[in-house]
């Protein structure tokens, strides 16, 4: 602020004019700076409750007495957080390469082959993600235990693998902006589909399998429903999202400063990506195509 | 093109390019069928089966795991939701609630920070970022953080307490538990936000320029040309935001689970006093737990019905208030 103020008298415009300038300026900033400090609170709550000891944290004390930093050590024996920790990364992960795997081809044949009834087949796509969850849940949980699969992370994981209708939306919208001469070049070398694909579409589309393959990452990340469902009552294969809510439950009850403690560790790696792969995330969303 | 263009989806260009010079060459169909097994497979397991499975359980008195013999009731089930049941209507009650009164307040919301942004010159990236961060916050998380902060004689109303004002007992008091989901919503605007952004930013400024030479006010120009220029954005913010909103389960779920001082997650659906049953946690309380699979399957098949004719309707009502550039009309 003191920077704009700084800089306005540097202008040749009328005195009432710069003044008006200024005051607006300051007031947009005050406007901004006020949401900002909404939007920080629960951060700044979040962080100060994690480094409470079990006597101060939930009274309504805002700043620790004591920096309990060993909170973030206690949170891994006071709930099984290093295995719980363990079964996201690898839901996480694994259905990352599931999506990525399955739904790239599918989104070549929406975009880049000619085929009779390829508008429909995308309509299709769009119109599977509109079925709630609860839909197919019922009978897919009747499935996967006739199966043996409840209880471990198999039904969260293999589904990844055939396919994700967001993924391939995102995917299709992307590879329908390389231009068409790039891959004719290539088919009239003698080169077929899987290998323009694999050659010429895929190393063009990086940043958009990026920023897929990230969304697909946060949503198993985040996933609370399915882990609910299938690993809730599991002692092996529970994931974070499902372990931090039973934390609130066990012997800690109240105990808000190890959920705060556990809340930032799950939540450490979403905002390292976030901070590193600001870039992919924002050209991700964009690519939803609202803007059109 | 104007009917691609008219589309709320982003025009296919190339797709646009490659009708027009309508290749001779059409890709074998055991190729094309080859790309797309990954889909095909799992849409027949994974969307197709289910889908009907559902339809077909919504019509027995299935219960799963049970050894019971599976009778065909007709639609006994769907007539006893809505005869019977209190609980159903409390669930139905309280997610018009968050539908009607949720989704507009966070497309507002959306639509103010952004306008925020526009705004500021300097330091916009720094206000981004903030704004925007909540919306990573995986919603456990998330909800776990506020009922932290708005526990009853918590940090927050310790902080209302300071200036004089006695906070309410949020997710603990019946009248306030979805206020406070809203308040959450609210903090996770930030996808919605930057679409909005977006949106603004491609509003051509040759427009305000004109409006400034009429002498326009800034309420003016907001109302007459960004608005309709945002338009796609509000259509889209409001559709996505009602299907999420029937659907809403994970931060009800968490939140009375949390909050409820005593009992476990399960055992807590709706606290407190059923304010926050949401349709979804009805339906996973009837199949999951209690496991009757076939009331459930009804449920979940009117949630989908419903949904269906909501968006068919609001896609309709649509044309009529939104603004595509480059559309004819």
């Amino acid at each position: 602020m003191t920077t704009l103020e700084a800089r306005a008298p540097g202008r040749r415009e009328s005195r009432p004019f710069q003044y008006r300038k200024v005051l607006m300026s300051v007031a947009n900033h005050a406007v901004a700076i006020a949401v900002a400090l909404c939007f920080l609170l629960p951060f700044a709550i979040c962080v100060l409750t994690a480094v409470m000891t079990q006597s101060q944290a939930g009274t309504g004390a805002l700043w620790p007495r004591h920096w309990s930093w060993r909170n973030f050590g206690d949170v891994f024996s006071a709930m099984p957080f290093a295995r719980d920790l363990w079964n996201t990364v690898l839901y996480a992960g694994l259905s990352t390469i599931g999506v990525l795997l399955s739904s790239i081809p599918v989104a070549y044949a929406l975009s880049r082959l000619t085929w009779k009834g390829r508008e429909v087949m995308f309509m299709v796509v769009l119109a599977t993600m509109m079925i709630p969850a609860q839909v197919t849940s019922l009978p897919l949980y009747v499935i996967f235990s006739k199966l043996g699969w409840v209880n471990s992370l198999r039904p969260l994981i293999i589904p990844s693998f055939f396919g994700d209708a967001f993924s391939i939306f995102l995917l299709r919208q992307f590879f329908l902006t390389i231009p068409q001469e790039m891959t004719e070049a290539a088919r009239c070398d003698g080169a077929n589909d899987w290998r323009i694909l694999t050659r010429i579409v895929v190393p063009m589309a990086r940043p958009a399998i990026a920023a897929v393959g990230l969304f697909a990452f946060l949503y198993a990340w985040n996933d609370f429903y399915n882990p609910l469902l299938y690993t809730g009552n599991s002692t092996n294969s529970q994931t974070l999202a499902v372990g931090l809510t039973t934390l609130a439950k066990s012997a800690h009850q109240n105990a808000y400063q190890l959920q705060m403690a556990a809340s930032l560790i799950f939540l450490a790696p979403v905002l390292l990506l976030f901070f590193f792969a600001q870039k992919v995330f924002v050209e991700g969303v964009t690519l939803t195509g609202v803007k059109g | 093109m104007t009917s691609v263009a008219t589309r709320p989806v982003a025009p296919a260009r190339g797709g646009v390019v490659a009708a027009h010079r309508r290749r001779a060459s059409r890709t074998p169909w055991w190729v094309v069928v080859a790309f797309l097994s990954p889909f095909l497979v799992g849409l027949a397991l994974f969307v197709v089966y289910p889908v009907f499975a559902t339809l077909y359980y919504s019509f027995t008195n299935y219960q799963a795991g049970s050894y019971l013999p599976t009778q065909w009731v007709g639609f006994r089930n769907y007539r006893d939701l809505f005869t019977q049941s209190t609980v159903f209507w409390e669930a139905v009650r309280n997610t018009l609630w968050m539908v009607i009164i949720m989704v507009p307040l966070q497309t507002l919301w959306a639509i103010f920070t952004a306008v925020i942004l526009t705004r500021i010159k300097r330091g916009a990236v720094v206000y981004r970022t903030i704004f925007f961060l909540p919306a990573m916050v995986p919603i456990v998380a998330t909800a776990l953080a506020f009922i932290v902060m708005l526990n009853p004689v918590g940090p927050l109303n310790s902080l209302l307490g300071h200036v004089g004002i006695t906070g309410p007992g949020w997710f603990s008091d019946a009248a306030w538990a979805k206020p406070s989901l809203v308040l959450m919503a609210l903090w996770t605007v930030g996808n919605v936000m930057i679409l909005f952004l977006a949106a603004m930013l491609d509003v051509p400024t040759t427009l305000y320029e004109a409006a400034d030479i009429d002498g326009a006010s800034a309420w003016q120009k907001f109302w007459h040309i960004t608005l309709p220029g945002i338009s796609p954005v509000i259509f889209f913010s409001l559709l996505t935001g009602m299907i999420y909103t029937f659907q809403y389960f994970t931060e009800a779920f968490v939140a009375s689970g949390s909050a409820n001082p005593v009992l476990s997650s399960n055992q807590s659906i709706g606290y407190p006093q059923d304010s926050l049953l949401f349709y979804t946690t009805e339906i996973y309380r009837q199949g999951f737990q209690y496991f009757k699979t076939g009331y459930a399957s009804a449920m979940a098949w009117l949630l989908f019905v419903v949904i269906f004719i909501c968006t068919v309707i609001f896609i309709r009502g649509s044309k009529r208030w939104v603004y595509y550039a480059g559309a004819t009309r």
